[in-house]
């Protein structure tokens, strides 16, 4: 028989929709920015779910509804925003394994959850949608519109292919969501551990200390490339005119009027504007979920403990890899 | 800006740490930027070095445990470190200056309080060695432009300049390879293909190449 040529159709128009994968390393000295998942818990986590590779492709979805029909038979992953899924009519839990047949049609809702509700949904295909590698990763490079589909954000009538289809896997489980096994926020904002960059001592010392204490809204101007927030003007002691150098995702940059610009995924691998700090890498993926409109904090931390943070997720990933493998032995799967 | 006369580390988070070489901006400190570059990259905890503009990043394979010892590494490299000069090519870019392709001439015109035509000639008089690449695919940092025409970055970044632009920063210019945002006063444009991922590098020039700006046109 011959290997189905697709696996999903994207029926609806929804923008936004990409390709990823855990990004792109090695390219930054070609202006190459990394790319990849801005929850990349939630795709590592939804490709366990499958026995996939943690860094095997997904689609990230932050615009609903979102509705794509399976053209044959395949297990699928939905982590990240829990967002009222159903498969035709059936409603699917999030943070679960589930099985598609062909011709059933998924659509995935707006985000549930209240002031708690997430942003960005991750739907996984068996074996990882199955698009090129170029300079070594499946994300989508949407400034150099190549990766990905096509270099872009999915359309209507796009069809891809998931890797493995066809090999069994036990579906019909799931996990408790990361931002309940590892909550993190302040006076009920959600909250993001930050390390002072370069120029943290050249802000006067009443925008440093507003820069701890306020609630920072992540304005409407906020997207993969970088969340613009909104609050009280950081002003720096004297005005600075920076070399432009190397920032990596989290860096928080400060333009002259004062409004910080997080870097997201998409952003730049260099800049220039004065940096006050930088969201560590293990909470990236709590601001990848913060929806627009929505209040964040900005928490201190030292070296010793952003590892610490950053041991927790490995840790996490490690213990539920463990469960999967243990669950899928007890199935009789291998 | 304040020149440190020693070398300033700081972190990234815990991606990457940021080298910063000491002094005033120049390709003498920038070639040694590139030989500091070829020998990092080879340590076990560095996924890549990443040259800037007198300064070099350091990704992280994962974040070390230890971190005055990378450091103290790296200034020994830096102390170490001789210039490692690059034959490159030299390209010539055709630039209309102002019009609809340099909507902010008007803004480099009024910080600098020179003509349109002395900013034209000074920002076209020099042959820009490439300092690193970075941004975005392809793009270019240069060296070597004329202070009297420095501008500082836009109050807020703009969301989206075209591929081609001709911007300053800063004390720095450059040519953008795609459209996207920038923070950067755009005073004309150009056209080149600077990017190519199937190409081996990628990227159409390389630090060490040199750009010259041909005047082709000058728009009110």
């Amino acid at each position: 028989m011959k290997a189905p040529r697709s696996t999903i159709e994207v029926l609806s128009s929804a923008a936004l929709a990409t390709v990823q994968d855990l990004g792109r390393v090695g390219s930054l000295r070609w202006g190459v920015g990394s790319s990849g998942a801005m929850d990349q818990l939630a795709l590592a986590a939804g490709n366990l779910l499958l026995g996939n590779a943690p860094g095997a492709a997904a689609i990230e979805v932050p615009v609903f509804p979102f509705k794509v029909r399976f053209t044959q038979d395949c297990a699928f992953a939905l982590t990240g925003a829990a967002c009222a899924a159903r498969l035709d009519d059936q409603p699917l839990l999030p943070w679960w394994a589930h099985r598609a047949r062909a011709g059933q049609v998924l659509t995935l809702g707006l985000p549930q959850g209240g002031a708690q509700r997430g942003s960005r949904a991750v739907l996984c295909l068996a074996g990882g949608v199955d698009v090129p590698e170029v300079l070594g990763s499946r994300s989508t490079q949407l400034r150099g519109a190549f990766g990905g589909h096509e270099g872009r954000a999915l359309r209507k009538g796009d069809v891809l292919r998931a890797g493995d289809c066809g090999a069994p896997r036990p579906t019909g489980f799931g996990l408790v969501p990361p931002a309940i096994a590892m909550p993190l926020g302040v006076d009920g904002a959600a909250a993001v551990r930050v390390l002072p960059a370069a120029e943290y001592e050249a802000f006067e010392p009443s925008s440093r200390d507003e820069f701890w204490a306020g609630e920072w809204k992540i304005t409407s101007q906020s997207d993969r490339y970088g969340f613009r927030l909104a609050g009280e003007a950081l002003r720096p002691i004297a005005p600075m005119e920076m070399r432009s150098h190397g920032i990596v995702p989290g860096v928080i940059q400060v333009p002259h009027n004062g409004q910080p610009i997080v870097q997201m995924r998409d952003a730049q691998p260099s800049g220039g504007y004065p940096k006050i700090g930088t969201v560590i890498e293990a909470d990236l993926w709590r601001l990848g979920q913060a929806p627009i409109g929505s209040r964040i904090r900005f928490v201190e931390t030292t070296w010793d403990e952003a590892l610490a943070a950053r041991d927790e997720i490995a840790g996490w990933l490690a213990e539920l890899r463990r469960l999967l493998d243990l669950h899928r032995a007890r199935s009789g799967f291998q | 800006m304040t020149m440190s006369t020693q070398p300033v580390f700081s972190l990234l988070g815990t991606t990457a740490l940021l080298f910063e070489a000491p002094g005033a901006t120049a390709l003498q400190a920038q070639q040694r930027i590139w030989a500091l570059a070829h020998e990092a990259e080879a340590w076990p905890e560095v996924a890549e070095a990443v040259p800037g503009m007198n300064n070099l990043m350091l990704a992280f394979v994962r974040p070390p445990r230890d971190l005055a010892a990378l450091k103290a590494r790296l200034a020994a490299a830096w102390d170490a470190a001789k210039a490692l000069p690059r034959e490159g090519r030299v390209v010539e870019l055709p630039v209309v200056y102002g019009g609809a392709g340099g909507p902010h001439l008007a803004d480099v015109v009024a910080h600098t309080g020179l003509s349109v035509q002395a900013i034209v000639e000074l920002h076209s008089a020099p042959l820009y060695p490439v300092y690193a690449l970075g941004s975005h695919p392809g793009y270019c940092y240069l060296g070597g432009m004329d202070p009297r025409i420095a501008t500082p970055r836009r109050q807020t970044p703009v969301l989206s300049i075209p591929g081609g632009s001709v911007s300053i920063g800063g004390a720095q210019t450059g040519v953008s390879a795609s459209a996207g945002p920038s923070g950067w006063n755009t005073i004309g444009s150009t056209s080149m293909s600077f990017f190519d991922p199937t190409r081996q590098p990628p990227a159409a020039l390389q630090p060490g190449d040199l750009i010259r700006f041909r005047v082709e046109g000058v728009l009110g």
